[in-house]
């Protein structure tokens, strides 16, 4: 008796109940799918969110003022991610005397000796709901940004159209506006908006350039922003307080977690903080930001997948029962086999290739089915297949046909021949 | 014909059913030698223990006490392997009811205990072939069980027995669900066997199929009563030899 021979039998066996045979697949094909899909969505959605974050600047820290409070939420161009963050300096101490982030505190962070891994450093100001109004048009810009032409590279905000304003146009406090998709499509429509004039809050300023489109980054529309010169926007719109935040941008991606210490040895030193006096500023790294929320959405995925070994399981259990059915139904068939002298071991082998062979074909189906089905975006994530739960995924299918097919094909190589040729 | 070496020996074989007083026994204490090439009738009401003599003699179920040698072979001492490849090299079943493998047409039918026997495809395919044209159903091989006339299927059922060319042909009430005509085909067949030499094993409770074996053996409440040789009538009665009837237990009745 060749494999050959055996496969042959499984295949006629299984083609003899064509109905049943595809209704036990579909329970394999549903099981190995969902794994497929499920996994790939929770891929998918951390993909996302990887992304979204590293739009923000993958190589940026954000320090902000700490209030006595405690950590402060999202601040800069956090949007809804800034709660969850690690924070360094936590304030849970008693302090003497909050500084405020000056300019002078981000001009001393660009310091070749005592900060060497800090590309550049931008203050930030910032004000949120300011209305724009151009030509009886009126749009609420979420979040108006006052700052240094470094914060560009540093937030990773790229110019589609026009140019960003330089340090000239800070130095004179130009009144010129770099605005984001949203502003560009709300204020003016189809019409180009470079060189155009917008009045914010009484005073007139000039749009140089439009962000490239970065997609909405969690709860709030990161394309709903202008930014302008610091110095303009603190003379016109937030005034000369404090700095909102200081954008600093580390030299590459590995020196990120030096850059932090930098700056926060810098600023200790300058906001005269040492030991048992705990830092007035928090420092928001984008990195750990990153692998804290890589790490969640990983539990979400295993999370998912656990779900969906669930349906595999099941599956599974339904080879078993209609293999057990038609290992009774069959029992004659047996019978007849093994007068005429089948081994043991031919029964056996019969009945679990037939039920391997379901599964398998179950399982290449549901690659198949997961595989188109992740093409298609869901719930709004682009499911990113992993391609290790395809292979995970058909050999538990494999599996589980020899495992739930043992059982039942046990069964039948068991039986006396001079039983089963009496069964009816 | 030459006397061969003994392919039944069977020595007080005995089979019990049950335990304590609800225990049957169906045989009691059976012995039985059939030589090769000899054409034998088993006969006997319903519950004489002929069933389970078939049974025995087929290697599928076990004798309770007693001997038995297939061919030579001691079958009590075999594990469930070697049965199995007894029944498939020395033993082709005919059964009352065909038995054939629903679905699968008359040649993959014939072909079956060739397969398991470990005999190549080509080499299967043509024995099959012979031994489906022996039966005279050359043209039907392609046809499964369903769309074969009883008949038919009893004369598929018996190339399948003898395509492995057994020592033994062991055939249970072979025309017990056949009519007339299809009776006479398939008795046919066993003869011309019988002619070509294969030792055949018939049960039956029919005095005109028991007519056409060479000796006929008698079963009462699991005990041989009668064991005779007959005088071929008609068939062997002119051409042939004169027969060789050398009756071992005349008188019984």
């Amino acid at each position: 008796m060749s494999t050959w021979e055996v496969l042959r039998f499984a295949v006629r066996g299984l083609t003899a109940n064509k109905m049943r045979s595809a209704l036990t697949m579909l329970g394999i094909l549903i099981g190995v799918g969902a794994v497929i899909m499920l996994v790939a969505v929770g891929n998918g959605s951390s993909e996302q969110i990887k992304n979204n974050i590293s739009r923000l600047g993958a190589n940026s820290l954000t320090v902000m003022k700490s209030t006595s409070g405690g950590g402060g939420g999202g601040g800069g161009g956090f949007g809804g991610f800034g709660g969850g963050t690690r924070s360094r300096q936590q304030s849970n101490g008693p302090r003497t005397q909050a500084h405020d982030l000056t300019v002078d505190d981000a001009k001393a962070l660009v310091d070749p000796v005592n900060a060497p891994s800090v590309k550049s450093a931008s203050p930030v100001t910032t004000s949120s709901s300011v209305t724009t109004t151009y030509e009886g048009t009126s749009h609420s810009i979420s979040q108006f940004v006052g700052t240094f032409p470094a914060y560009f590279a540093a937030a990773n905000k790229e110019i589609a159209r026009g140019a960003a304003f330089t340090d000239d146009d800070v130095t004179s406090s130009r009144k010129v506006l770099v605005i984001g998709q949203t502003v560009a499509e709300d204020l003016f429509g189809t019409v180009d908006p470079l060189n155009k004039q917008v009045n914010v809050g009484g005073t007139p300023f000039t749009v140089v350039g439009v962000l490239k489109e970065s997609g909405s980054s969690g709860m709030q529309d990161a394309d709903d922003v202008a930014i302008g010169p610091l110095t303009a926007v603190q003379q016109n719109i937030t005034g000369f307080g404090s700095l909102s935040s200081i954008v600093v941008e580390a030299k590459n991606s590995k020196v990120t977690d030096q850059a932090q210490s930098e700056v926060t040895d810098v600023l200790n030193q300058r906001h005269e903080i040492s030991g048992s006096n705990s830092a007035d500023f928090q420092i928001l790294n984008q990195a750990s930001l990153q692998s804290a929320v890589s790490a969640s959405s990983r539990t979400f995925t295993v999370l998912l997948g656990a779900v969906a070994a669930i349906s595999l399981l099941v599956g599974g259990i339904g080879i078993t029962n209609i293999m057990l059915v038609t290992v009774t139904e069959r029992t004659r068939e047996i019978g007849i086999r093994k007068a005429i002298g089948a081994p043991k071991g031919a029964i056996l082998g019969q009945f679990i290739a037939e039920a391997t062979v379901l599964s398998l074909i179950g399982g290449v189906l549901g690659v198949l089915v997961g595989v188109v089905g992740s093409l298609f975006k869901v719930v709004g994530v682009q499911p990113v297949i992993v391609p290790s739960s395809i292979a995970l995924a058909l050999g538990v299918s494999v599996a589980i046909g020899l495992f739930f097919g043992s059982y039942p094909a046990n069964r039948a190589a068991k039986l006396r021949p001079i039983e089963a040729l009496r069964h009816e | 014909m030459t006397p061969g070496p003994m392919v039944l020996d069977v020595r007080a074989v005995t089979k019990v059913y049950g335990q304590g007083d609800t225990a049957v026994h169906a045989l009691r204490g059976v012995s039985l030698q059939v030589e090769r090439g000899d054409y034998v009738a088993i006969m006997g009401a319903s519950g004489s223990g002929k069933s389970t003599l078939m049974n025995i003699l087929g290697c599928l179920d076990v004798p309770s006490g007693g001997r038995y040698l297939l061919d030579g072979t001691d079958v009590g001492a075999l594990d469930e392997r070697r049965l199995s490849i007894l029944r498939n090299r020395k033993i082709g079943f005919i059964f009352q009811s065909f038995n054939l493998i629903p679905r699968m047409s008359a040649l993959a039918n014939v072909e079956l205990p060739l397969a398991y026997g470990g005999v190549k495809a080509p080499e299967r395919r043509r024995r099959a072939q012979a031994a489906l044209s022996q039966v005279g159903l050359g043209d039907r091989m392609d046809h499964e069980p369903n769309e074969l006339s009883g008949g038919q299927q009893q004369r598929v059922a018996v190339a399948r027995a003898l395509v492995t060319a057994p020592a033994l042909l062991l055939a249970d009430e072979p025309t017990g669900n056949l009519d007339t005509r299809s009776t006479a085909d398939v008795l046919g067949i066993l003869d011309q066997l019988s002619l070509s030499g294969r030792t055949i094993v018939l049960i039956t409770h029919e005095d005109e199929v028991a007519a056409r074996a060479k000796r006929v053996i008698r079963l009462v409440d699991g005990g041989i009563i009668e064991d005779r040789r007959l005088r071929r009538a008609g068939q062997t009665g002119v051409a042939g030899p004169p027969p060789v009837a050398v009756p071992l237990a005349e008188g019984a009745r």
